[in-house]
């Protein structure tokens, strides 16, 4: 049986899994909840500066993007940070952490970036008993405003500022939480890692508006006639998520710099992917809010049997095992041909991969033969873009087939080359080396 | 003395209530919800072959992707456009012989989607709306077209005619418009009183006077209306029913099926309605099968379609013999009447010969089969009234009207389709479809942009 648990950064928790700081860890009876069903760790609601709390709105927080059949692609928010008094937080993570020593709790900060907030809360954190913290730059709304949250996030001097501080501050291990609304996600990393942070964690949510009312022509969701963009997350973000990961753990001045990994993850298969591209950890929030918190259990059930039968001992085994394939596009072999092929015992006859290449691709999949209804890839035409197997509504049905070298690519008439041809190395770049 | 057994025909067998629910949709409309998950199972095929299976070719895909985008309306006027009694034939087709039958989904998930059912969902919502109007004539043209026959053909050629800005003049012999979706089609297809509804929305677009109660009977009549009229269409149907032939087929309790129904379509009160206790239907289509299932759902106890070939023989489709078997109606074969027994004038039993058959031909097995009835329904088939079209030296043949495939026949200024032309379906859809080729090249040739023929 393979081990799911995991160290990351000096904190221990039984599975790789951890609730992200968000509504499902906002109070002692959801963690409580959380940790019944077998989550390996949480990151506590947001705390702020002891004073009076936040206030949020008491209308539509959330809107979705849906699909047809109502499953959730997309989720957005306008929550705040914790809006309980710092004093209830604080008791209740320290009864929930003396109640589950074996889960990691880490508790999420956010306070004005002055070195005495910073200075003030911390001591107090450490005394309940917490297992590290995590630095809330990542927030884009309301609190941004407020020159928190992602405004620090945005900042790469600031988050080096502020991490550096914590370290200071304390002997807990500090992870910073990223915004992904920056150009590079490369910069804030490099300026976390410069202020001593353990680990990062990302992405936090993404800017969005969810969409107009066509009745009433207003965004939405609003509250009393007024909107406001919200950070995006679930399904939909998990792609720009994996994106920023790769980048940090590919990159030569992060490397070796433990990630939590976040982002649209709602099942063992999305877990893999992140540990995959160098994550050790995995948080979630999107998907524990759709179907509650057993849902962990289908997550742990599907990587052990995963990691079993691919015959890896421990998560740590998987960590970062698909990043030797990500590379530069100028590093992709431009010998490669890959050509389409159909499968007609499965084909169902929609047209959908005809139509959709006759009119935007390259022309190369018929309609009929005799006279009959029949698609089939011309290989004279194909260039092997994969759009038909992505529109077609058959799993398996269309698939792509790499020719083999010495093979003749029918669409340019040439023999397939065995050797790479790179695109550093391509007659027709003009700054090829040796060029 | 033996009591004389009386033949048992009876109204009221049932409550008040189970007549409502026997009789209501027996495809329930989709709800809002359901509409718009099986629009999601469409996946907007090239050259859908839906579309293509559809004799109006209704644009399958587009109408259903806007009712997926909550474009109801939208979806509606694409129906409507290529077929104006899209409501009908959204309740009447048998779609798993049409578009449903071709529908990709079969082969992948081996359910096609519910284009039917979908196509309702559109044209009802439509209907229901503050504006149920979509189209608008086009200015009024000095033409004249009179339509006899108001049944799907008919309303078919004259709504399409009227958009084009001629002036309809449509006839029935009938009180009431709407042809067989009025009069024939199965209560629970059409339940609500949507034949009304639709040929009320259908006149409702302007320049179509309906005159009721005429029926044309003379060749005088004829000739009138090719002279007063610049183009004539036929759209009469099927008047006559096909008789067994046999000896006590004028007993009391032999009645024509399409009589039987057209009676309980009319009937108010489906409780004055009188039924046998012992129903058999002979014959082995679509109207066997209704007549059947409506018997049993007036409260028969037993019924029994009786049809002289086998299964695969049969008219009716698959999934209508099978609607019929799980209504509890039984279905024999390989049985031909041979008589109609009969007591004090009433019919009791029909004797029927097992046949099999001997190359092409059916002939008698040998054995014979005495079955008692306290009603016969008689289904074997309808047929052209053609005697007035005879005299009027309208072409024939296969027993119907002949035409070429503009639904031209052989008299100058004289069109024709539905149901009385040789060569179709008898299917609501394709008397619309022909309705509308007739009316297009009708409006064709008045506009001039069709040489007239010599008269
Ligand atoms: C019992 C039964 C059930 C059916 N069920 C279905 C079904 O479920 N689905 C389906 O697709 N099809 C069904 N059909 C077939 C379908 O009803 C017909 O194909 C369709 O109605 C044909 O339309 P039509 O306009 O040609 O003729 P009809 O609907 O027969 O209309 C002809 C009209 O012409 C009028 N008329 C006739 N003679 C004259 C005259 N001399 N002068 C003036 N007016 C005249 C009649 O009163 C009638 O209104 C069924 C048929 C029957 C008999
Ligand atoms: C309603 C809501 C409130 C959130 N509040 C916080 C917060 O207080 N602190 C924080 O660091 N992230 C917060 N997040 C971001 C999540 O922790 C997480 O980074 C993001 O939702 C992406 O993960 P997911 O796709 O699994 O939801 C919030 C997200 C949601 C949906
Ligand atoms: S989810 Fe609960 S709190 Fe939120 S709107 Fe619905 S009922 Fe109210
Ligand atoms: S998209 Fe797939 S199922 Fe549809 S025609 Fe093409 S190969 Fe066949
Ligand atoms: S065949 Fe089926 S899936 Fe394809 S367009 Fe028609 S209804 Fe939609």
């Amino acid at each position: 049986m393979a081990r799911l648990d995991i160290d990351f950064c000096g904190i221990r928790s039984p599975n790789p899994f951890w609730l992200a700081s968000a509504p499902p860890t906002d109070k002692a009876y959801n963690v409580e909840r959380a940790f019944e069903a077998g989550w390996g760790g949480v990151v506590w609601k947001t705390l702020a500066e002891a004073g009076p709390p936040v206030v949020n709105v008491s209308g539509p927080r959330y809107g979705a993007l849906l699909a047809a059949d109502r499953s959730l692609i997309g989720f957005n928010n306008i929550e705040l940070i914790t809006d309980r008094e710092l004093e209830t937080n604080l008791a209740e993570i320290a009864a929930v952490k003396r109640r589950w020593p074996d889960r990691a709790v880490v508790v999420s900060i956010m306070v004005p970036c002055r070195e005495e907030s910073w200075k003030a809360i911390l001591p107090r954190v450490e005394d309940t008993g917490c297992d590290g913290i995590e630095l809330n730059f990542g927030c884009p709304h309301g609190m941004s405003e407020r020159g928190m949250g992602s405004a620090v996030g945005q900042v790469p001097e600031y988050i080096q500022m502020v991490t550096a501080w914590c370290k200071r501050y304390t002997r807990l291990p500090v992870i910073v939480k990223l915004t992904p609304n920056v150009t590079d996600i490369r910069f804030p990393a490099r300026a976390a890692k410069a202020g001593g942070a353990d680990a990062v964690s990302l992405i936090n949510t993404v800017n969005s508006v969810m969409g107009v009312d066509p009745d009433t022509l207003r965004m939405s969701p609003e509250v009393g006639g007024k909107g406001t963009h919200g950070g995006y997350c679930g399904p939909a973000v998990r792609p720009i998520a994996l994106h920023m990961v790769t980048e940090i753990a590919r990159d030569r001045e992060t490397a070796g710099l433990p990630i939590s990994g976040i982002g649209g993850i709602g099942s063992w298969r999305d877990a893999l992917e992140f540990i995959a591209l160098g994550a050790g950890s995995v948080q979630v929030c999107t998907a524990a809010m759709v179907f509650g918190f057993k849902i962990v259990q289908e997550m742990i059930s599907g990587l052990a049997a995963y990691l079993d039968a691919k015959g890896l001992a421990s998560v740590e085994a998987l960590r970062g095992r698909a990043l030797p394939s990500v590379t530069e596009w100028r590093y992709l072999d431009l010998n490669r041909v890959s050509k389409a092929v159909i499968n007609q015992d499965l084909c169902i006859q929609c047209g959908r991969c005809h139509i959709a290449c006759e009119d935007t691709a390259h022309q190369a999949i018929t309609a009929q033969r005799d006279g009959r209804r029949h698609f089939e890839v011309k290989e004279e035409e194909c260039v092997g873009c994969n759009l038909c197997v992505n529109v077609c509504p058959v799993p398996g049905c269309i698939t792509l087939r790499e020719l083999a070298p010495g093979e003749i690519d029918r669409r340019t008439g040439q023999a397939v080359s065995g050797t790479a041809l790179e695109w550093i190395q391509h007659p027709n770049n003009p700054l090829r080396s040796g060029a | 003395m033996r009591e004389p057994r009386r033949a048992d025909i009876r109204l009221g067998r049932l409550s008040p209530q189970t007549y409502v629910a026997h009789f209501a949709d027996r495809v329930a409309p989709l709800t809002e919800a359901q509409a718009l998950l099986e629009a999601n199972r469409c996946l907007y095929c090239f050259d859908a072959p839906c579309m293509q299976a559809c004799p109006t070719h209704i644009d399958v895909s587009s109408f259903i992707r806007r009712i997926a985008e909550g474009n109801a309306r939208g979806a509606a006027e694409s129906i409507l456009e290529s077929n104006p009694l899209g409501g009908s034939c959204a309740r009447d087709c048998p779609t798993e012989v049409l578009c449903e039958q071709v529908c990709v989904r079969n082969t992948q998930q081996g359910q096609p989607v519910a284009i039917g059912r979908l196509q309702r969902f559109a044209v009802d919502a439509l209907m229901a709306s503050a504006q149920p109007q979509i189209f608008t004539r086009a200015p009024a043209s000095d033409r004249r077209v009179a339509v006899i026959g108001a049944g799907p053909a008919g309303l078919a050629c004259a709504h399409a005619l009227a958009r084009e800005g001629h002036a309809v003049a449509l006839f029935d012999a009938k009180p009431k418009a709407g042809g067989l979706n009025e009069y024939g089609v199965a209560a629970y297809k059409v339940a609500g009183g949507f034949a009304q509804r639709e040929v009320e929305w259908l006149l409702a677009i302007g320049g179509i006077t309906l005159r009721s109660g005429w029926r044309l009977s003379s060749t005088a009549q004829f000739e009138a209306l090719r002279r007063e009229y610049d183009a004539v269409f036929l759209g009469v149907g099927l008047g006559n029913t096909q008789q067994l032939g046999v000896p006590g087929e004028a007993l009391d309790g032999v009645v024509d099926a399409v009589e039987f129904i057209g009676t309980l379509r009319q009937a108010q009160d489906l409780g004055t309605l009188p039924v046998g206790r012992r129903v058999l239907v002979i014959g082995g289509g679509m109207t066997a099968i209704d007549a059947g299932v409506q018997s049993k759902l007036l409260g028969a106890e037993s019924v029994t379609i009786v049809y002289r070939r086998g299964p695969q023989h049969m008219r009716a489709s698959r999934h209508e013999q099978e609607l019929a078997l799980t209504q509890g109606v039984g279905i024999l074969h390989w049985l031909a009447p041979v008589e109609v027994l009969g007591e004090d004038g009433s019919a009791r039993a029909v004797r029927f010969a097992r046949q099999r058959i001997e190359g092409e031909r059916l002939v008698p097995a040998g054995e014979e089969l005495v079955l008692e009835a306290d009603m016969v329904l008689k289904a074997i088939g309808q047929r052209l009234d053609g005697r007035v079209l005879t005299e009027c030296k309208l072409a024939q043949r296969d027993g119907r009207i002949a035409t070429d495939e503009s639904g031209r026949t052989s008299i100058a200024n004289v069109w024709a389709g539905g149901d009385c032309i040789a060569g179709g379906q008898d299917l609501t859809v394709e008397a619309v479809a022909h309705g509308l080729r007739a009316a297009h090249d009708i409006d064709r040739q008045l506009r001039g942009e069709r040489s007239r023929p010599e008269q």
